[in-house]
């Protein structure tokens, strides 16, 4: 495993290089995983890892790219909006010469467009928002102030907001509440994975079996 | 007996809680669920009620939400079961 880079856009017209996790061994067939997104993307990183691991032992290369605002990223998240993740993970399909995409829950809504691929546990832009708002309603609350989630919703769009942590801009509240997950990905459905989703715990868990399970998968899809 | 949604709360906080098959069977009315078992900040009760809203095919609103209704295991159930059949 290697931690390489990508020149990433970002709005202003600048680039930067964000990090990427990679397994390249020259293979013919290349994975882009595009993560999950918010604390979603820190639940799911280790099955993320696991399958990688896997599928380079089957010879199969695959890039895990950091999205610019997220993780070791310097780009600030709160200048950026759906569309510039989009710009990314494109960025990084072409960087790497990716052959297949893997996006997971909120990694759907930023798929490249052109490539062959799957999507796992794709949720929609307003359900996340929705469950984060949630979130900063129930601790706000535990914090003894009392916020309305819709009051909040619609102030993040016109001002964006701040939710568990993510500074939020305008643009991203709104491109999330209508970003629908790529419809042209194959699903793949949990009952394949056996055991229950990872980014539903509360506490962050690994599963190696369903690691097996979807590398076994998509080593055989892709092989063909 | 239990109801349909007894079993799909069951399987949800199975999921949310990452318990092995079958530990939920344990729950009783009295389990406490919030304040007790310490996986259950503001994030992982925001996620659990947004996938009872999807598997249970309910809406709950934010002032629904209380200390209360997280408190055991009952309280979550009874909410669960006004709100499907008002639904």
């Amino acid at each position: 495993m290697n931690v390489t880079s990508y020149p990433c856009p970002l709005p202003d017209g600048s680039s930067a290089e964000e990090y990427a996790l990679a397994f390249k061994r020259g293979a013919a067939q290349r994975l882009l995983i595009i993560p999950a997104l918010f604390d979603e993307g820190h639940r799911m990183r280790r099955l993320c890892i696991d399958v990688m691991r896997r599928l380079d032992g089957s010879g199969i290369d695959c890039i895990l790219p950091d999205l610019p605002g997220t993780n070791e990223s310097k780009a600030d998240l709160g200048t950026l909006a759906l569309a510039d993740w989009a710009a990314a993970a494109s960025a990084a399909a072409s960087h790497f010469g990716a052959t297949h995409v893997l996006a997971i829950r909120g990694g759907g809504l930023v798929v490249p467009a052109g490539l062959p691929g799957w999507r796992y546990g794709p949720v929609k832009g307003a359900s996340l928002l929705r469950t984060l708002i949630r979130a900063r309603v129930l601790s706000s609350r535990d914090a003894g102030r009392e916020e309305n989630g819709e009051g909040l919703l619609i102030e993040a769009q016109e001002h964006g907001i701040e939710l568990a942590g993510y500074r939020l801009s305008a643009a991203m509240v709104q491109q999330m509440q209508a970003a629908q997950p790529n419809a042209e990905l194959a699903e793949i459905e949990q009952d394949l994975l056996g055991g229950s989703p990872l980014w539903l715990r509360a506490e962050p868990d690994a599963d190696a079996a369903q690691a097996d399970a979807l590398a076994a998968y998509l080593t055989m899809a892709i092989r063909g | 007996m239990r109801s349909h949604t007894d079993k799909q709360l069951r399987r949800i906080l199975t999921d949310v809680l990452g318990l092995k098959p079958g530990q939920a069977d344990d729950f009783g009315a009295d389990t406490g669920l919030f304040g007790h078992l310490p996986e259950l900040d503001s994030m992982a009760v925001a996620g659990l009620l947004t996938e009872m809203e999807d598997r249970l095919d309910i809406v709950i609103e934010d002032d629904e939400v209380d200390g209360e209704l997280l408190e055991t295991y009952g309280n979550l159930l009874a909410f669960a079961e006004a709100k499907r059949e008002a639904a």
